[in-house]
């Protein structure tokens, strides 16, 4: 029982992670109906930027919580400084483009910036310091469940209520949901299209930073790939959840991660990565619309 | 108010509006008709920055608009109600109301225009909760004039109201695009099929053919003209 319950919480925080960027994924496309496949390298650029972060301030001797927050807020900065340009670059030049066009410009800026981060950083693994502190009040469920899953589980949540809380009452929130409804009407209804995107890539590029550094934390080390395949999870679970839905890309990051967990843990942790793929292959071929994804019902 | 002159739009390579010029004073109610694909629906995204035009000028209230972005243009206080109503179909009747509102900062109001507008059509007020999208084609009708008049326009676009919906409905529809500008003084521009509804209710109409205004008149001329009874109006 112990073992299926540690197996379950391992995939409820692996699914945080997943959801968390997987939210990105499915907000862009939302509003401009586009794969970004280059959000994944904006996860790595938070967990770079964290640890470039963590190794200054370390040497000052200042309080590794203090350190881990201040880090992971200079990460959110910095990946969403990345997200607006890449937009700006690479994608609103392409607006009226046919879609492959800015399929094709967003495989271009991954592979650039994993090269670029590559060239400036190094290829090696990087050791990437857990400064998340134990906490005692866990201590009797510690073979179960570690404080780094319980701040990913809380971090993750909270950043999930803000999200819908935005997304739901808050007056850009309502224009992203319009946008991405109709961009034509909404920009007859006097919102201005261009910030809305770009809102959205900030939004997408924060969340993603918050999961960049919470799983370099949990794993201990990064390097200039990362963001490739955790990008490529996060977007079955966002095809799983129904791509452009917000709750569908949280379910589709848990569902992902608890099949992960379940099946390296029962059956061989040599297939990990086969899992996911699979899955993708399944939805694409049984429901592409997803979990909670909606088909389209439009009146002309 | 509006000055609409000699503009050229296109797509692409094919000009829509070859050389379009016309003018609405404030307080009318000025009728655009003319065949498929004239360039009426043309006409009324240059107007609001969807489709601006490649040359040529347009001024809204002495101000060129011709060069400004879609809410830019909306700001200044015009309002479209686009052909096929584009209402947000995961939206509900309430919210869609709300983006209505959406440049306007006087809560109080905009909620007392809810009321208004659900007064002008009750049939969206027992809606009030259902996704926009579920709605029936007359029903989204209304639901898209009453989104426009929760914008408070200075200028209202109106295209194709009548489109598909029941003579009952395409009158009750006339009755209040009648009475908006009769009760707040909004002047309005309607594109209409229907050219002998339009014509009834609008002080001024132009008619449109292949890209370009062929004839200007009052709405009272227009009817007894030859050619446009011949055209429009099927007599
Ligand atoms: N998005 C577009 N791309 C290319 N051509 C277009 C586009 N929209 C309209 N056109 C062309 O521009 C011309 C004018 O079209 P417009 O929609 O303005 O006509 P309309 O007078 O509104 O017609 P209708 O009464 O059928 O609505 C037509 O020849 C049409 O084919
Ligand atoms: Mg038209």
């Amino acid at each position: 029982m112990d073992y299926f319950l540690e197996l379950f919480l391992g995939g409820l925080t692996r699914g945080s992670i997943y959801a968390l960027i997987a939210l990105g994924y499915t907000m862009v496309y939302g509003i401009i109906q586009l794969i970004n496949f280059a959000h994944g390298e904006i996860y790595m650029i938070g967990a770079f930027t964290a640890l470039i972060v963590i190794s200054v301030l370390m040497s000052t001797g200042m309080n590794p919580v203090a350190v881990i927050l201040i880090a992971g807020f200079v990460a959110v900065i910095y990946s969403c400084a990345y997200g607006f340009t890449l937009e700006k670059i690479a994608y609103k030049p392409l607006r009226n483009a046919p879609r492959l066009s800015a399929l094709i410009s967003a495989i271009g800026m991954s592979l650039f910036l994993q090269n670029y981060v590559l060239l400036a950083q190094t290829c090696d693994f990087l050791p990437f310091p857990n400064l998340i502190p134990d906490f005692e009040c866990i201590e009797p469920f510690a073979h179960i469940i570690g404080s780094t899953d319980v701040v990913i589980l809380v971090t993750t949540a909270v950043v999930m209520i803000i999200l819908t809380i935005l997304i739901r009452y808050t007056k850009i929130g309502k224009a992203m949901r319009a946008t991405s409804q109709d961009r034509v009407m909404a920009s007859l209804m006097g919102i201005d299209v261009n910030t809305v995107i770009s809102f959205t890539f900030i939004l997408g590029s924060a969340t993603a930073a918050i999961g960049g550094v919470l799983i370099a934390s949990h794993i201990g080390m990064i390097n200039f790939y990362i963001g490739f395949i955790a990008g490529i999870k996060a977007f079955v679970a966002a095809v799983l959840g129904g791509i452009g839905s917000l709750p569908g890309a949280v379910l589709g990051g848990f569902v992902l991660g608890w099949t992960e967990s379940f099946a390296t843990g029962y059956i061989s942790s040599d297939y990990e990565d086969v899992f996911a793929f699979l899955f993708l292959v399944l939805i694409l071929i049984f429901k592409p619309s997803g979990i909670l994804g909606r088909s389209e019902q439009s009146k002309v | 108010m509006l000055i609409i002159k000699d503009i050229h739009t296109f797509y692409g390579h094919i000009e829509a509006l070859k050389g379009v010029t016309l003018e609405i004073s404030e307080g009318e109610i000025v009728t655009l008709v003319g065949s498929n694909g004239a360039g009426k629906s043309t006409t009324l995204m240059s107007v609001c920055g969807i489709s601006p035009p490649r040359t040529g000028d347009i001024h809204f209230m002495g101000i060129p608009i011709h060069n400004l972005p879609p809410h830019k243009i909306a700001s200044l206080g015009i309002c479209q109600v686009p052909e096929g109503r584009h209402i947000f179909p995961h939206l509900t009747v309430a919210e869609n109301l709300d983006m209505g509102a959406f440049l306007r900062n006087d809560k109080r109001q905009v909620r007392r225009d809810v009321e208004y507008v659900f007064e002008l059509f009750p049939v969206l007020a027992k809606r009030k909760k259902q996704s926009g999208g579920t709605l029936s084609g007359g029903e989204q009708q209304m639901l898209a004039i009453s989104r426009a008049i929760m914008a408070k326009p200075k200028l209202l676009l109106l295209d194709e109201p009548s489109l598909g919906l029941s003579p009952l409905v395409v009158r009750q529809i006339f009755n209040i695009i009648f009475k908006i500008n009769e009760d707040s003084r909004t002047t309005i521009f309607l594109v209409e099929q229907n050219a002998n509804l339009a014509l009834k209710i609008a002080h001024r109409g132009y008619v449109m053919e292949n890209g370009k205004v062929t004839i200007a008149d009052s709405a009272g001329n227009l009817v007894r003209n030859e050619e446009v009874k011949k055209a429009y109006l099927g007599i």
